[in-house]
């Protein structure tokens, strides 16, 4: 079990390396900063004198080593707009996004993970045609297209919920919804399939063969093996969750961290969009050790590190 | 091996059952996108770019716009034309390149294990580890946007599937007899892998670029619609309904058309992909 822990932990590092210095080299050689932000109208003194300040003009490798000393210490540099830290910035924001996305898994959660298993138990009737369907037009529907779709019947037509802004709970209702129902498809679809797959095997047959009741054998023998998978895909969705961010927020005028993104994109802010690059990679290698630690619990033959061939 | 499944999944005779309705309405759509693409010059009523101030926000039925006009009085049907050529272009390009990229780095983790295989699977955790938006967001908007760009960078999209699926079945394939066998008869390493191992792992690759292919589209009109992809005077189908969003009080047409293209494709393609993997590759 150790070893299990520290190989993971050991690849969830190095994948954060590897985030820092792709970001750190697509960022850093793609342009230069100094023009951009101050514009081609401004003296040559002051541009040195900021390519000064951020040491630009130092060797690449100096940049990349202090830039790994900087990032060790926590320090994620300016926002080249107003000179505040950037980490500053994007955690003010982080509320902002945290209030649509935790609602949003919580219902991909609730309403996937149990349409999916009632689906499979149920396979062939007429409730699973329509959770496969549902899941295939949730899956299809990007959440520009359905976020834009909810507006025009919710906002513009009928008029009862609020087409942008975040000043109420009621605003958060849309956002929430596009947010969650592409999510839901995917888990239905695939807790479904999990399931399907469980209840075909030997031992459940076992089970219901030695006169174990229907209940006992989905509760027992068939959930806990199902979860494996779910509990996989469910790490995947955090990212699919953060990259849904960016789109809804933007329909919708939400002040988070997603827009933040976007704004920082477009004028070029490198410090704020390296912060928030290293912060969306870290939540999601935290959530992918989560998940392979959770995979070892749930599964013990996965606790062994070499493969058995 | 040696447990007998009493209770396969699939009857035979079912699998074999002629093509669904729906598959084949799916097949037909795809087949209609695609003669769109390649004929959009013939079949574009107007030019692309071509205003007409007088026609502004025409409603769709229009005698002269069956799907009415956009802000400036472009022809929205034949801006959607041009724009299925663009993001299917795009797709297709770029579903190219990533399974070209992935096969080949999973074969050659498979041929030269080690450190090699190392690398790989360090790549593959990094693009696991960041949400492909962000990571083409910082890229496009740093190096500015272009269709070359555009292309390679949704290449990126995926290879680390078909790097994981190829790298495995690579594996497989030389503990078999066959692969042990052409090398014992002296083949050379690529003649090996393209044409005695390829073959065999080729259904499966097609598979994954079906379950791939759509989700470049939905990638590809995200970003367009963000405004970082498809550049005006291109235009894309997510680049579309972006701009229609400015009117969707006044005139929803203009974004409900592409949005409905690019449901009806994405839904297609899952659709016939689903249905050839059950013919090809039951286990995928």
């Amino acid at each position: 079990m150790i070893r299990f822990v520290t190989s993971r932990l050991f690849r969830a590092g190095l994948t954060v390396l590897s985030v820092m210095t792709f970001a750190f080299v697509v960022l850093r050689m793609s342009g230069d900063p100094a023009q951009v932000l101050l514009g081609p109208d401004v003296p040559q003194n002051v541009v040195q004198d900021f390519r000064d300040r951020w040491g630009l003009d130092d060797p690449i490798w100096q940049q990349y080593l202090s830039y790994l000393r900087a990032m060790l210490h926590g320090d994620f540099g300016l926002s080249m707009r107003d000179r505040s830290p950037a980490i500053d910035l994007v955690m003010q924001r982080i509320p902002a996004t945290l209030q649509l996305t935790i609602p949003a898994l919580i219902l991909q959660l609730a309403f996937g993970i149990p349409a999916g298993i009632y689906a499979a138990l149920k396979r062939g009737t007429l409730a699973d045609r329509g959770v496969i369907v549902t899941a295939i037009v949730g899956f299809t529907v990007p959440s520009f297209v359905l976020g834009l779709l909810l507006v025009l019947i919710f906002a513009v037509t009928l008029g009862i919920l609020p087409s942008g802004g975040a000043s109420s709970w009621q605003h958060a209702i849309l956002p929430v919804l596009t947010m969650s129902i592409g999510g839901i498809g995917v888990l239905a679809r695939f807790s479904r399939s999990a399931m399907i797959e469980v209840m075909g095997q030997p031992y459940i047959r076992t089970a219901s063969a030695k006169g174990v009741s229907w209940g006992d054998v989905v509760r027992n023998h068939a959930l806990p093996n199902a979860a494996v998978p779910i509990v996989t895909i469910v790490g995947f969705m955090v990212g699919s969750l953060i990259a849904g961010a960016i789109i809804v927020e933007t329909i919708f005028s939400w002040p988070g961290m997603g827009r933040l993104l976007i704004v920082s994109v477009t004028n070029r802010d490198l410090a704020v969009v390296q912060c928030i690059l290293l912060l969306v990679a870290a939540v999601m290698v935290v959530s992918n050790l989560t998940v392979d630690l959770l995979y070892g619990w749930l599964d013990p033959r996965l606790r062994q590190t070499a493969p058995a061939h | 091996m040696a447990v007998t499944n009493l209770n396969p999944p699939l009857p035979a005779e079912r699998r074999k059952a002629r093509m669904p309705l729906t598959v084949q309405l799916s097949l037909f759509w795809l087949l209609a996108m695609v003669l769109c693409a390649l004929f959009v010059d013939v079949l574009r009523p107007y030019p692309i770019t071509q205003m007409n101030l007088g026609t502004r926000l025409a409603a769709p039925g229009t005698p002269s716009h069956w799907l009415g006009t956009d802000e400036l009085g472009r022809d929205v049907l034949s801006r959607l034309i041009q724009s299925v050529r663009s993001s299917l272009v795009i797709a297709f390009g770029a579903t190219l390149i990533s399974a070209f990229f992935g096969t080949l780095l999973g074969f050659m983790a498979a041929k030269f294990r080690g450190v090699v295989e190392h690398v790989v699977v360090m790549l593959a955790d990094f693009q696991a580890a960041l949400p492909f938006l962000i990571m083409s967001l910082a890229v496009l908007a740093f190096f500015g946007s272009s269709m070359l760009l555009l292309v390679c960078l949704m290449g990126f999209y995926g290879w680390e599937r078909y790097a994981r699926i190829t790298r495995g079945l690579a594996i497989s394939a030389s503990a078999q007899g066959y692969a042990a066998a052409v090398v014992q008869l002296g083949a050379k390493p690529a003649r090996v892998y393209l044409r005695h191992i390829l073959p065999n792992v080729a259904s499966t690759l097609i598979v994954s670029m079906t379950l791939t292919f759509p989700e470049i589209i939905l990638m590809e009109s995200s970003l367009s619609f963000l405004g970082l992809g498809v550049q005006p005077p291109d235009t894309s189908l997510g680049n579309m309904v972006g701009f229609g969003r400015e009117y969707l009080t006044t005139a929803p047409w203009i974004m409900l058309s592409p949005a409905v293209v690019i449901v009806l494709t994405t839904l297609a393609i899952s659709l016939a992909g689903d249905w050839l993997r059950d013919r090809l590759d039951p286990t995928l």
